[in-house]
């Protein structure tokens, strides 16, 4: 425990009779680690060669090509070969020699160097190669200190997966998600955002309440969620950076279900009111205005926004069951959008606004993750499991995270969004659960 | 009228078992029989003793806290018809007395839309108790949905321990 983390508890003692403890910025050991449960039948073969290094000390400060190959093999596209088996181990495309990655099958290889510039200050370097055509792919210099290396991979893993699928890089984005602990009086719920690969996770509220539906603000500088501290529901929007949360709505009833709008200047929110009707509301963050959207007696819950900010899309049982129901973000008539099966609820647009992520029960009485297409109206299950939720897009709207359960706890699950990779984030402990995907990185 | 009056304290002291060892007072008649055909009466009486009150000191039930609800349901069951009318009476008969029904849900499906569910049940108590007497500044509503489980397993024993409201006092 850090000197700052034991002050801010101390700080916050007079919060701890109401059973919170608010944290931040408290880097923990990184709490999830990476299964592939399914991936595609060929990998790409490439290299990724242990960068160079010139610098005082003996050894680089951050081994770039572990954090480089580690990503490109998460993706499940790429078959990152290991450093024993390279022939030549050059650290610029000048010293490359093609001929000793075609012998290996290699398709694409990577070199780079980190180089010194100050006492924390450094310059990293990587080149992209295609072996076939001898060509360089993609070249880059960025700067770094001790603190960015990392990002710096992730970054440098972003471009070569771009530059070889066309697909942007989803490795320098980060996750949310909930950890609930213990049993009864002693369970501990956390809020927490880590690196997408598990890795550099920090606490960002923690309480003996639940807390529950966490949403990024568009920005990604901002966490809205919704916290039961005092057995009432209510929505806050947390600042990451600096820790301090603005109470946004604490109505009588049910607060709950926020999601920024596209311009980060709304929240949808659920309202339910003493008489307990959920119905679909935004909320202006400047002048905290609430405008009703629905009018129905039935539950309407779960709203979130279309990319262009024009609808609202929801779940509502105004039918028997829930489905997934459409209203403009202006008012109006609310229109259905899911007729397959008796469940589909909390839906999540990717963010290109072609497809709807939702949680779907199937014939065999699973619920599971599915992406309806809004073009086609074509509806994909993706995952299997027997009780999965809370699906969230990658801004590359390429893959997508869900939870799901592994005995009695809930873990976290990625697959791609044509459901032919699906690997697992296996937590070390606890009941992990409502992961979102951050969106993408301002580098 | 006093025969009748007397057989009734009989039958009632016998049935609540409260006259044991005690004897219970015979109240005074409370009326006198005046009909307007001119007839006159006299007056006669014992010297008052009071009125006597039953009372019942049999230990009663505890009062139940938590109620069940089906899958998929925010229907009361009848048996818990005559709980909530306990809990009904109470907070009308102590206006200062405050309730929070604190609704929950199986685990089952999407965590908000649970939400949901737990408050439909937590409405359908508050519903009952205001129509019982309760007044509706005594009573507030949480929904947990699937977030507090009392029973962590994911079959159907769980399921059934997880769809409740939960009835807590909150001050007096």
């Amino acid at each position: 425990m850090t000197w700052a983390r034991i002050m801010l508890k101390a700080m916050t003692r007079p919060c701890a009779v109401l059973g919170l403890v608010l944290l931040w910025a408290t880097a923990a050991h990184a709490q999830l680690e990476i299964e592939i449960t399914r991936g595609m039948g060929t990998r790409t073969p490439v290299a990724v060669v242990p960068f160079g290094w010139q610098g005082s000390a003996a050894e680089a400060p951050f081994d770039m090509s572990a954090v480089v190959s580690a990503d490109l093999y998460r993706s499940g596209r790429f078959a990152p070969i290991a450093a024993e088996k390279m022939l030549q181990k050059p650290t610029s495309g000048a010293d490359l020699d093609f001929d000793d990655w075609s012998i290996l099958g290699i398709e694409a290889v990577v070199v780079g160097q980190i180089e010194q510039t100050g006492e924390n200050a450094y310059s990293v370097q990587f080149q992209l190669f295609d072996v076939f055509s001898h060509k360089q792919l993609v070249g880059y210099r960025m700067p770094a200190s001790r603190g960015t290396m990392r990002r710096v991979a992730h970054r440098a893993a972003d471009m070569i997966y771009e530059e070889l699928t066309g697909i942007p890089g989803v490795f320098g984005t980060k996750v949310t998600y909930v950890t609930a602990k213990g049993e009864s009086k002693n369970r501990v719920y956390t809020l927490i955002v880590s690196d997408v690969d598990g890795e550099n996770e920090h606490v960002i509220m923690e309480s003996s309440d639940p807390i529950m539906s966490p949403a990024w603000s568009p920005d990604s500088r901002r966490l809205a969620y919704v916290s039961f501290e005092g057995n009432v529901s209510t929505i806050y929007v947390q600042t990451l950076r600096t820790g301090n949360r603005i109470k946004v709505s604490s109505r009588p009833g049910i607060n709950g279900s926020p999601a920024f709008s596209p311009d980060g200047r709304k929240l949808v929110i659920t309202l339910g009111g003493t008489d307990g009707n959920l119905d679909i509301n935004v909320l202006d963050l400047a002048t905290r205005k609430v405008t009703r959207l629905t009018r129905n007696v039935a539950i309407d819950t779960e709203g979130t926004w279309s990319p262009d900010g024009n609808t609202i899309f929801f779940t509502s049982d105004r039918s028997g069951g829930p489905q997934v129901y459409k209203v403009s973000a202006a008012g109006g008539t609310p229109e259905r959008v899911t007729f397959e099966g008796g469940y589909n609820a909390r839906p999540r647009l990717s963010p290109d606004g072609s497809k709807l992520a939702l949680v779907h029960l199937d014939r065999g009485k699973n619920y599971r993750i599915a992406v309806l297409d809004l073009e086609s109206s074509e509806l994909l299950v993706l995952s299997a499991g027997r009780q999965d939720e809370s699906p969230s897009f990658a801004p590359n709207s390429d893959s997508l995270i869900y939870a799901t359960r592994q005995g009695r706890n809930g873990v976290l699950e990625t697959v791609s969004a044509d459901g032919l990779i699906r690997q697992r984030l296996a937590a070390a402990q606890g009941d992990v659960r409502e992961p979102v995907w951050s969106p993408f990185p301002r580098y | 009228m006093t025969k009748v009056n007397l057989l009734a304290i009989t039958l009632l002291a016998l049935l609540l078992g409260a006259c044991a060892g005690q004897d219970i007072p015979d109240p005074e008649p409370t009326d006198t029989t005046v009909d307007g055909s001119g007839a006159g009466t006299d007056g006669y009486g014992d010297e008052d003793m009071g009125d006597g009150t039953f009372f019942d000191d049999e230990p009663q039930d505890e009062l139940v806290m938590v109620i069940f609800f089906g899958f998929d349901q925010s229907d009361i069951r009848l048996e818990d018809q005559a709980t909530l009318e306990r809990h009904a009476n109470q907070l009308a008969n102590d206006s200062s007395a405050r309730v929070r029904l604190e609704g929950h849900a199986d685990e089952r499906g999407s965590r908000e839309y649970n939400i949901g569910l737990g408050e439909r049940r937590s409405q359908a108590v508050r519903k009952l108790l205001l129509l019982q007497g309760a007044s509706a500044r005594q009573i507030s509503t949480v929904s947990f949905g699937e977030e507090r489980p009392a029973a962590f397993g994911s079959d159907e024993e769980s399921y059934a321990q997880n769809r409740r409201v939960e009835i807590k006092y909150t001050a007096n």
